[in-house]
């Protein structure tokens, strides 16, 4: 195992981001608060609770999702996209190390920077709404398996993208939607019993009932099965990435 | 001595179907410095490439060290530096970061001695908090160098390393390969200039269309192929060729103001004394003489011609 290599790739990265971290930190956290007052403080005020949670307090662990999972894309994807980009690649490429290797150094740099991004959410949340947190644990196990599936996801997506646009496409035209839809701002059983159904294909439902069932205890599907979902997530993903580097897929020719 | 490197059968043929390296077989000894000889597009990026686990071969196998480069890629890898054709930097890294990051890729240790020494070097020092972006393209030229080095590698490649770089940045390129090659360093480097590998090359392989066409010791090829011509300049312009001077199987040029001998100064007896000597027998009135060398870049052109 060459872990010097780990070590530099994991700092280089987390250093990029040091170096911009209003871009890195600040803006995912400005624009999770300004939802959070818009919807937790306009709209919260007419809904008295949900499920028995106040509203505010409710939307946080979707909100929280919402900014993991497009931060954790949106880290990764870059982070391998940009060397690719400019050529650099070709110094990893000639490195002596393996996939896993590469893997761990770009997914964990992406990985933690969304972890957190996280922490400073619900810190920030917390000044706003009173918060309990009834299983911390899970909480926190939640939170880093999800930062880690979607870095890898994001990991793929950089590694798949061959322009900026296709860079963009997925978080946008999928994540973004599937999120938004996936009972961030509500819970699933508010809708019709038709979209119920149609709802439960959404993965992100999954992620977010979990995690928001470790702070309140509320959830749409039960937690064993949110823990599996996003295993699952988690499984295809590194097969995914396995596979690319196996084939040298859009980096070896 | 066993070879360094051992390229064998190596042939790569791109997705697009295109095939770039055919058949190549190459030895390359510790401690020389060859030169990878060609025109654009003959395969010389593509071969350094396979060697260094940036593209993948088509078939056949490389060595290096006796590792195989495939099942053994974490120990040839860290014993190769490369420097790549092209100006691949990062934009907002500092050099002494990204020198710093090379090393610790390949698996070293840091070691700011070393890193430091290295740096200056390369000229390099005064510069190493500079944004790479704020740099020149010669002093990029010499960061990617200080990247390349920054794990010790025993083997160097570097691709076409003085192209784009002034004269005087090119001598200095030229010295710091042989101080490369004192310290024990295998260098072997691709380029368009036949100066250059005449310059510091040991060995000099010729490569076009992906076939490697010769390799060969840089003196024993320019033996083996570097002719001279005597230029021998008239008062007069002759119209017609003195019998007794048949025997040279002279050329004449310049409307016969000149004859030009072509020889081979290896030989004992080059047939100068002779020549000159009927030339005066002749009555002809010399006005100037003049030698001159085959470049190995005529010697290429006849060999890339031929094939
Ligand atoms: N990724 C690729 N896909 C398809 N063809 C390629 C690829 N890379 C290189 N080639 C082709 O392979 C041939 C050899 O390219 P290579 O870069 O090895 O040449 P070179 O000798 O380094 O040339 P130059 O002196 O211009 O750098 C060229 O015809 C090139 O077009
Ligand atoms: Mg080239």
């Amino acid at each position: 195992m060459n872990t010097q290599a780990i070590k530099v790739i994991y700092k280089y990265e987390m250093m990029r981001a040091w170096e911009t971290l209003a871009q890195s930190f600040a803006s995912p956290v400005i624009s999770t608060v300004l939802y959070f007052v818009v919807f937790g403080t306009a709209i919260g005020s007419r809904i008295e609770s949900v499920d028995g949670v106040s509203y505010g307090a409710f939307i946080v662990p979707g909100l929280m999702m919402l900014a993991l999972l497009t931060q954790s894309i949106a880290n990764a994807s870059f982070g391998i996209y940009l060397p690719k980009f400019t050529g650099t690649i070709y110094e990893i490429l000639s490195a002596p190390i393996s996939f896993v290797e590469i893997v761990i150094g770009y997914v964990g740099a992406a990985a933690t920077k969304s972890f957190i991004i996280g922490l400073i959410i619900l810190f920030t949340a917390g000044l706003f709404v009173p918060l309990e947190i009834a299983h911390p644990i899970w909480m926190l196990s939640f939170l880093i398996l999800t930062c880690i599936s979607f870095s890898l996801f994001g990991f793929i997506i950089g590694l798949w993208a061959s322009n900026f646009e296709k860079l963009q496409l997925i978080p946008l035209l999928v994540v973004t939607p599937l999120v938004f839809l996936g009972g961030s701002f509500y819970s699933v059983s508010m809708l019709p019993p038709a979209w119920q159904t149609v709802t439960l294909f959404n993965p992100v439902v999954y992620l977010i009932s979990g995690f928001r069932w470790s702070f309140f205890e509320v959830a749409d599907v039960s937690v064993g099965l949110s823990l599996a979902m996003i295993l699952v997530f988690l499984c295809i993903c590194l097969i995914i990435v396995w596979w690319m580097f196996k084939t040298g897929y859009r980096l070896r020719q | 001595m066993q070879p360094i490197v051992s390229i064998s059968n190596l042939s790569k043929t791109y997705a697009s179907g295109f095939q770039a390296l055919k058949e190549v077989n190459l030895d390359i000894q510790p401690g020389e410095i060859l030169a990878l000889l060609g025109p654009n597009g003959a395969g010389k990026t593509t071969l350094i490439s396979i060697i260094c686990g940036i593209v993948n071969a088509s078939s056949g196998s490389v060595t290096v060290g006796g590792h195989n480069i495939d099942t053994d890629y974490r120990i040839t890898r860290s014993m190769i530096g490369l420097v790549p054709q092209e100006l691949t930097l990062g934009a907002f890294e500092k050099v002494w970061n990204t020198v710093s990051f090379s090393r610790g890729l390949f698996g070293k240790k840091p070691n700011s001695d070393y890193l430091q020494k290295l740096l200056k070097d390369l000229s390099l020092w005064d510069k190493k908090d500079s944004m790479l972006m704020a740099l020149s393209g010669g002093m990029k030229r010499r960061v990617l160098i200080g990247k390349a080095l920054a794990h010790e590698p025993m083997i160097l490649f570097l691709d076409e390393p003085t192209a784009g770089v002034d004269v005087e940045l090119r001598k200095d390129m030229w010295a710091l390969v042989q101080r490369l090659r004192e310290s024990g360093v295998t260098i072997i480097l691709t380029t368009h200039y036949i100066e250059e590998a005449e310059a510091i090359a040991d060995r000099v392989g010729v490569i076009n269309k992906g076939e490697l066409l010769l390799v060969d010791d840089k003196q024993a090829l320019m033996h083996k192929l570097g002719k001279r011509q005597l230029v021998i300049e008239l008062e007069a312009e002759l119209t017609n060729l003195p019998e007794a001077l048949a025997p040279w199987s002279l050329e004449s040029s310049e409307e016969g103001a000149q004859l030009i001998y072509t020889y081979d100064p290896h030989k004992t007896n080059t047939g100068i004394n002779g020549l000159l000597q009927a030339v005066s027998e002749a009555g002809l009135l010399i006005k100037d003489v003049n030698t001159t060398k085959t470049s190995l870049e005529e010697i290429f052109v006849s060999l890339v011609n031929t094939k």
